[in-house]
């Protein structure tokens, strides 16, 4: 039995050690908005946050993190400025990759003491998405700093 | 999970509330209206199906026959339907049609997402179908009133009669309306009137996307569902020889070990089980059909085509002749590789095959295909096949193919309980159906003023058709041909834009066993590769400006000289750049829409090419969704730009060897321009185009053209490197 803490909740699973820790989040916890994009770590679509910075979940197994606090897609809040930002840019298209790449975006914004939407921009070539929406991306990202700054976060 | 009904439960379901339900059928003399209220389904022998219905509740359900995979559909469709019936957006629930006669592309004749079909096709019947339930439910109201029709007028929902300042919600009168015949040619609105269409509207599925709860098909879940992974052949052609099926049974999890037509499956309780059971099949391959297939024994095999006969797919006038009376004569010969779809969700479908009844989920872009195919497979009547589409996570022309469906209901059968068929990312690479690789050779010759007055051009390829199953028409793959050879008259109108005089088109098919099937535009955005390439090559040669020189032979076509005109003005064209920056321009004409880009760039010492700004000007006619259509110009702009400067799907000895996006290179953030998108006004929804793939069509050659431009170097052959 492995012992994680997901979205703020406890859970035991029973599988084995080197499982990725994707699909035990997709799979046994069944909490699917984390996606399988490439399983080597190329594309971002599996993001999530393991005690608050983006990791990828498809190359790290499960008996690794355990203990660890770790957050999906549906475990930031949903009115985060990252997903509002998402929504007001209309940045999504086939929306697949986006749950990786919003919660990428949100670790970088939390990282020191205001975010710098260029700076978060250029550090977003490790991620993939095959519709195209890197254009809205970019507003995407612009959008979150400001609502950021407006909300006082 | 995406809401869908069987026809059956929709109809039970909305009748046993009451409301007013609006049924069609695609007849051969187009789509007919009726009105199903209370009729449990049945209107004179036809197999109807609602399109929409307004519920006592005043709830409007509107039925999306199209897959949703990124193009904004399920919002632009119920746009249509809501502007028309003057409905309250806000009281709009949108549904996923289920497969039925009813769904199918007024236009295609099929139920499939393809073609940039879904609002060029479903525009006019949505619309008659919207304005019919306007006035049924208007006529309603002043029954009920006692006051003339004409008095009353439906606005956002409700009807009203501004002299007795009566008002009634749509579900008031839902039940009245019900009571009604549908009117023969419900006047549709004028574009002043319209409340939806053309103005913005955020999309209906982007929320759920954002929070992380849409269901993919790789995120269907159900009790006891089990998943399959698939040993696959490493090779064309290859078949298991042996495989240790006890080793694989050993695996904790493990439940059966099924050999199907494209590999051995292996289902267990687990995803993670089952591929550790397939690991332990170990299969021992037999030998492919082409083991000396590679990357460059495929572009020689397609080089090499060219010299031989083909069958000539279209003449118009004498092109040798026409050639040997000419000035100048010039030729070329390009070359388009193999390109991966490498949709961001790799393949899968769930299947439960019952004994009475089968019931399919997944991301589907042709459910038409899909139930008959499931039919055969599963042994049941095709009106025992339930197929509930989920969102796609991207489609490109993939999800039409129905192998991914058949593994899962072939899975379900032999284990008898509901299984989640998964590709992982290199399977979906290396088991793509592939864009088709191409290559061009065109002569042309100009007259003494420079006028393009003969081309002839021969291309060869593997055939779309084939592996589709449909045969070729005197020896001529169609698909191969878009944006060459095609008529305005088409389904898919996607005829040539230039109407030159002396023109020929000649195809030869290899028979190579790469499998291909349409990629997004199809074949338009490799054969646009080749003549807007060598267009531009033409204008050089006439020493002339190269967007003057397309506007002189695109005389007669009003569309696209507006297009480049506008494009023209808004890029900067003519203008003067910095050193080592050059522009580009390329045209095209699909799906009914008229489409040209400017590429501007620079190439760095090493070869390095760096786009910088794309400008792009379309008139696909009416636009519904005005932000949705940017949107997708932007992102196909993107994605051809990734195929334009990175891919090409690599092969060795027989079969794939690109494997994973570590060696199958996709565009990054940094490499990714300014995009702009200028959309020309034209209301005439006789010409109505699609938009989900122009936007594709002309940048590759656009980015050829620029590094021309900028460098003096001409690339004849995808990707383009220096």
């Amino acid at each position: 039995m492995i012992s994680i803490n997901v979205n703020g909740k406890d859970y035991s699973v029973d599988v084995p050690k080197d499982t990725p820790l994707l699909w035990v989040i997709r799979d046994a916890l069944k909490l699917t908005g984390t996606k399988y994009g490439c399983g080597i770590g190329e594309c971002g679509s599996c993001t999530v946050h393991i005690d608050g910075k983006a990791q990828r979940s498809c190359t790290i197994p499960v008996g690794d993190v355990n203990g660890a606090k770790i957050t999906t897609i549906e475990g930031l809040s949903e009115d985060h400025p990252v997903k509002k930002a998402w929504i007001q840019e209309q940045v999504v298209q086939c929306g697949y990759c986006q749950p990786g790449i919003i919660m990428e975006v949100a670790s970088l914004m939390a990282e020191g003491p205001k975010p710098d939407a260029d700076k978060i921009i250029g550090t977003l070539d490790d991620v993939i998405c095959r519709c195209g929406t890197h254009h809205r991306i970019k507003k995407g990202v612009k959008k979150a700093v400001e609502i950021m700054g407006k909300e006082g976060r | 999970m995406t809401t869908s009904f069987s026809r059956r439960e929709f109809l039970k379901g909305s009748l046993a509330a009451g409301g007013l339900t609006i049924v069609a059928m695609l007849t051969p003399a187009g789509v007919k209206l009726a009105n199903a209220s209370g009729t449990k389904g049945e209107v004179a022998g036809l197999q109807p199906f609602a399109y929409y219905v307004v519920t006592p509740e005043n709830v409007v359900k509107v039925m999306v026959p199209s897959s949703e995979m990124g193009q904004g559909v399920r919002t632009t469709l119920p746009m249509i339907v809501a502007d028309e019936l003057e409905a309250d957006w806000d009281k709009v629930q949108v549904l996923q049609a289920p497969a039925a006669d009813a769904f199918k592309s007024p236009i295609l004749h099929m139920q499939m997402t393809v073609a940039s079909a879904s609002t060029r096709g479903w525009y006019m019947p949505l619309r008659k179908a919207g304005a019919a339930g306007r006035a049924m439910l208007t006529e309603a109201a002043a029954k009920k009133w006692n006051v003339p029709v004409s008095e009353c007028k439906a606005e956002k929902g409700a009807v009203r009669h501004a002299k007795s300042k009566k008002s009634m919600s749509y579900g008031e009168l839902a039940n009245d309306a019900a009571k009604l015949p549908v009117p023969k040619d419900a006047p549709l609105k004028k574009e002043t009137e319209f409340r939806y269409m053309g103005k913005y509207m955020p999309r209906v599925d982007i929320p759920e996307k954002v929070s992380g709860k849409a269901v993919f098909g790789y995120d269907v879940n159900l009790p006891d569902l089990h998943y399959a992974v698939l040993a696959r052949p490493p090779a064309y052609g290859a078949k298991p020889e042996s495989f240790d099926e006890k080793a694989a049974m050993a695996i904790d999890g493990v439940a059966k070990v099924v050999p199907t037509p494209f590999g051995v499956a292996v289902c267990a309780k687990s995803l993670y089980a089952a591929q550790k059971g397939r690991d332990a099949l170990n299969v021992k391959w037999g030998p492919g059909s082409n083991p000396d297939l590679d990357t460059a024994s495929l572009e020689k095999n397609l080089r090499d085509l060219l010299g031989k006969p083909g069958v000539n797919a279209f003449t118009r006038g004498d092109p040798k002749k026409a050639l040997g009376e000419a000035k100048k004569v010039f030729e070329a010969e390009y070359y388009i590789p193999c390109i991966a779809h490498a949709t961001m969700e790799p393949m899968d479908f769930t299947a439960h095959v019952q004994k009475d009844r089968c019931d399919l989920w997944g991301p589907t872009q042709a459910q038409t295909i899909t139930q008959g195919v499931a039919a055969k497979v599963s042994g049941l009547p095709p009106d025992k096949i339930f197929i509930n589409t989920t969102l796609l996570g991207c489609g490109l022309g993939r999800r039409a193919r129905p192998e991914f469906a058949i593994e899962a209901i072939i899975a379900s059968k032999a284990l008898g309980k509901p299984v989640k068929v998964l590709y992982s990312r290199e399977e979906d690479i290396k088991h793509d159906f592939f864009r088709a690789p191409m290559t061009h050779r065109i002569k042309a010759g100009l007259d003494d003023k420079g006028n393009l007055t003969a081309w002839d051009h021969k291309t060869a390829s593997i055939s779309i058709s084939k592996g589709m199953g449909m045969p070729l028409k005197n020896g001529v793959d169609g698909y191969l041909l878009w944006g060459l050879v095609d008529s305005d008259k088409s389904p898919y109108r996607c005829p040539m834009a230039y109407t030159i005089p002396n023109y020929s088109v000649d195809l030869v098919l290899s028979d190579l066993p790469v499998p291909v099937q349409p990629w997004r535009s199809v074949q338009n955005a490799p054969n646009a590769f080749a003549t807007e390439s060598f267009m531009d090559e033409l204008a050089h040669l006439a020493g002339k400006d190269p967007l003057e020189f397309r506007l002189q032979v695109l005389k007669d076509n009003e569309r696209a000289s507006r297009v480049l005109k506008t494009l023209a003005q808004k890029s900067n064209w003519g203008k003067p750049l910095p050193k080592g920056r050059g522009r580009g321009v390329a045209q095209h004409y699909c799906f009914g829409t008229s489409i040209a880009e400017v590429v501007e760039l620079s190439v760095e010492k090493d070869g390095t090419i760096k786009v910088h700004r794309v400008d792009a000007a379309v008139d696909c006619g009416p636009v519904v969704n005005p932000d949705a259509l940017i949107a997708q110009i932007e992102g196909a702009v993107t994605m051809a730009l990734s195929t334009a400067l990175f891919e090409e799907v690599q092969f060795a000895k027989g079969g794939v060897a690109s494997d994973n996006f570590g060696d199958y290179r996709i565009i990054r953030m940094s490499e990714v321009p300014e995009i702009n998108v200028y959309m020309i006004e034209n209301n005439d929804p006789a010409i109505i185009g699609g938009i989900g793939e122009p936007g594709v069509t002309p940048l590759a050659p656009a980015v050829a053209n620029a590094v021309f431009n900028a460098t003096g170097k001409r690339v004849r052959r995808m990707p383009v490197k220096l």
